[in-house]
């Protein structure tokens, strides 16, 4: 893993067109823009692992009566 | 071919019908193959049943019906991964999380199911769209 220090308004570039630039510092938060290819896919991590644990709990939960939940959506 | 499912025993799907998620699901990523399976009693819902996986199945329900104007925006990575060429070929699905109580059962309107009709390549497509939650409450109290 690459660790490097950057200032305020400085940017790393990440191969030909992904550009970092730290636009704000503050104590234990820190703003960034991204310049990137509009094709690339950019979150914050913990949307993602978020996602993984709903997803867990959406496909494994056992002891589902569907029959009852068709019911009850239905009837929503 | 026969698939074993978690909600319907054996049955008997069509190969050409397999929905097919090329990176797998977040969380799921070797699971790539699913069938897409009615729910008796309910159009609004189906299953998506992995064919690797019995227990892994998901339920899911047409957003457009949990909220009227549900509106995404499919990243070009997923456009160009699932050749999609309109926007009319494609089906969205929300994944729902049951509990045991049917008031907390939620909806997951962050990162919808897209699949291609066409070629039923699928991707979930995570949104970054502060409007929908992960957690969506199916029950509203008004």
């Amino acid at each position: 893993m690459l660790v490097l220090a950057r200032k305020k308004n400085e940017s790393i570039l990440i191969g030909d067109d992904i550009e970092i630039i730290v636009s704000e510092i503050s104590e234990d938060r820190v703003k960034l823009a991204i310049r990137a290819p509009k094709s690339m896919k950019i979150f914050r991590k913990e949307l993602i692992l978020e996602v993984e644990q709903e997803n867990k709990k959406s496909a494994e939960s056992d002891n589902i009566d569907i029959k009852k939940i068709a019911v009850a959506i239905k009837n929503k | 071919m026969l698939i074993n499912t978690k909600f319907l025993g054996n049955i008997e799907i069509e190969e050409k019908n397999i929905i097919s998620f090329e990176h797998g699901l977040p969380g799921f990523n070797t699971l790539h193959d699913f069938a897409l399976l009615p729910v008796e009693g309910n159009v609004a819902l189906n299953y998506l049943q992995s064919i690797k996986q019995t227990n892994i199945c998901f339920i899911l329900m047409n957003p457009f019906l949990i909220i009227e104007d549900y509106e995404i925006n499919i990243s070009e990575e997923s456009v160009a991964d699932l050749e999609i060429e309109k926007p009319e070929d494609t089906c969205l699905y929300s994944t729902l999380t049951i509990t045991e109580n049917i008031k907390d059962i939620t909806a997951n309107l962050a990162a919808p199911i897209v699949i291609n009709t066409v070629n039923n390549k699928a991707v979930q497509e995570i949104l970054n769209d502060s409007r929908y939650d992960i957690k969506y409450k199916l029950y509203r109290e008004e």
